[in-house]
């Protein structure tokens, strides 16, 4: 096993993620498959290769670049229509410093 | 007066209004009959808008009796996969995180057709965030395969393909990140269209994996797809990754010949994995091209083989930053019993992911994560390249490219969901060109018994997809090909 389930926990706490013992062992054994499955692409030389990271065709820059003037933004009402909790014109969390 | 409309194409609902032999409003109301009769064994649609729908097909018959011109695609009923927003309607994304959510504004892509009179009849089932390759991975259950109830109807945009073929719309639309229109089109046995990457703008698709993400109309026919696409395609001030690229009147370039047309048949496609039956149906394709006039030409794209690999460490790195949105403070699922902010983050986050997301923000997280960066995910975007490469080198010696879909027709629910790996390699023939940004389609091209089946008049006959590549932007003569074999096909 090249993933442990350490690494399994130390992934989980990047990504905010929150597993429990079972969980974390099926996605080391999971993740392990995966990646050794991906290790395929070590068999290619890539030192004089570019990365792709984006399909690109060729267009003038105007049309990709917008020009820099303010626009009607989405107004406030309809950005927390979907709030889980809100008040004062603002979206509710629990609190985030201990004192 | 029962209306059936479940075999019609655009077309047929021009007609009967140009005629008055049915208004919109009847057509939509057949539609949403059908749909009430069909659902519940197909589990195809998770939202229908039928009022929202009868009113949109109320005002197309105002403007008719009004004299007006009927617009392009006048109360044509449409199913639009629940990825993409409609504002004010619900978008689950077929997510427990987002199962209250309702769109703040429409999608791009549906703002056309509805400007063009198309009626949206609902919101279809699809995978969870569009990550999955048979549909089973929705929070709101699998669809069923309209064609054999038991199979699975191809992911991610299963629902959006069934729908289609279950005579539940005329048309639909899904969403193609590495394959997830043309599969469930090839296994629900109806055509799939994944367009040139920016071709189709983005705005208001929920994002997965934004370098590789495509809207793509599923319809009856190629005409039916090439009616829409004319109608989606086009620069979008709303995404700067939309092409501004002309858009040609696809329905009137499919008319035209395709003899002498030079087309590749890669044999890292027919190789191992490939089922037999299969095959011998893309054999029997491939002569009908012939019998066109095309000239069949061996091809090799040497990188085939380091496509899925490539294509799960960008697209789940891509989704893991897409996904880190869903927090419960904006929108969406709140865990309810977290004491701090951070508690809440992560409490969320598990109570409204499925599995197969965990697994992918998981794995993208790690291929980004310090120390793993250049050895997985530079690497893959290297790999990209050279997945794009191979097709720019075959397309100067050829104008298509032809394959199969998927490796198999549909199967059965439940047969790989206990191996992400074998599931991930469904998608095998279908990621290289969502790698390449190459638009690609699934045409129905017969159909072959159920795997492990006997033979009998009863077996269940499973519809086979053979896929279609053609140059950046090159929907028009893609298109063409595609409709001149499902012409000779069917005349077959």
């Amino acid at each position: 096993m090249k993933i442990t389930e350490q690494d399994v926990r130390y992934v989980a706490a990047l990504a905010n993620l929150e597993l429990d013992a079972q969980e974390t062992a099926r996605m080391a054994a999971d993740l392990d498959a995966i990646l050794a499955y991906v290790e395929k692409l070590d068999e290619l030389d890539t030192s004089a290769v570019q990365p792709m990271a984006q399909v690109l065709y060729d267009a003038p820059e105007e049309f990709t670049l917008r020009a820099d003037q303010d626009r009607p933004s989405f107004p406030q009402e309809q950005s927390l229509g979907n709030a889980p909790e809100r008040g004062a014109g603002h979206f509710k969390v629990p609190k985030v410093i201990e004192r | 007066m029962s209306l059936d409309v479940s075999q019609w194409q655009i077309q047929d609902v021009r007609q009967a209004l140009a005629t008055k032999q049915a208004s919109a409003q009847e057509i939509c109301a057949a539609v949403l009959a059908r749909i009430q009769e069909q659902n519940a064994a197909t589990n195809a649609f998770l939202t229908i808008t039928g009022d929202r729908a009868l009113a949109r097909a109320a005002a197309v018959d105002r403007e008719i009796a009004a004299g007006k011109p009927l617009p392009r695609l006048a109360g044509v009923p449409i199913a639009v996969k629940d990825v993409i927003q409609i504002e004010g309607v619900r978008n689950t994304c077929a997510s427990q995180i987002l199962r209250n959510f309702i769109a703040p504004y429409t999608a791009t892509a549906v703002e056309r057709l509805e400007a063009a009179g198309a009626v949206v009849v609902g919101k279809t089932n699809c995978d969870e965030f569009a990550m999955g390759s048979s549909n089973e991975n929705s929070a709101f259950g699998p669809v069923h395969n309209p064609c054999d109830l038991e199979r699975v109807p191809g992911g991610s945009s299963g629902g959006s393909a069934a729908a289609v073929a279950a005579g539940m719309a005329v048309a639909s639309l899904g969403s193609d990140t590495g394959g997830s229109v043309r599969q469930p089109a090839s296994f629900c046995g109806v055509v799939g269209l994944m367009p040139t990457y920016g071709r189709i703008s983005r705005y208001g698709l929920v994002a997965y994996a934004s370098s590789l993400d495509h809207i793509g109309p599923f319809a009856r026919t190629v005409l039916d797809v090439a009616e829409l696409l004319s109608v989606m395609a086009g620069r979008d001030p709303l995404d700067s990754t939309s092409a501004a690229v002309s858009v040609p009147d696809y329905g009137k370039e499919l008319a035209g010949s395709v003899k002498g047309l030079r087309i590749g048949v890669p044999r890292e496609y027919f190789a191992e994995g490939l089922s037999a039956a299969v095959r011998g149906r893309i054999e029997a394709g491939l002569q009908v091209l012939r019998g066109l006039g095309c000239e069949i030409v061996d091809i090799t794209l040497p990188h085939t083989e380091y496509a899925v690999g490539c294509y799960y460490v960008i697209a789940t790195a891509e989704a893991s930053a897409n996904l880190a949105r869903y927090d419960g403070v904006r929108y969406g699922h709140r865990a309810q019993d977290a004491a701090t902010l951070s508690d809440m983050y992560r409490k969320t986050r598990r109570e409204g992911f499925g599995t197969e997301i965990k697994r992918r923000i998981m794995l993208g997280t790690y291929v980004l994560s310090a120390g793993y960066y250049d050895a997985y995910y530079l690497k893959a975007q290297k790999v990209r390249s050279l997945v794009a490469s191979d097709f720019s080198k075959a397309f100067e010696k050829v104008d298509a490219i032809v394959t199969p879909t998927a490796p198999t027709p549909a199967f059965r629910i439940g047969e790989k969901t206990a191996n992400p790996l074998e599931m991930y390699l469904s998608d095998i023939y279908t990621i290289t060109g969502s790698l390449a940004g190459i638009p690609g389609i699934s045409v129905p091209c017969g159909r072959v018994p159920a795997p492990g089946a006997t033979a009998s008049a009863s077996t269940p006959q499973l519809p086979v997809g053979m896929q279609v590549f053609a140059r950046h932007f090159d929907e028009a003569r893609l298109l063409r090909l595609a409709h001149q074999f499902e012409r000779a096909a069917v005349s077959d």
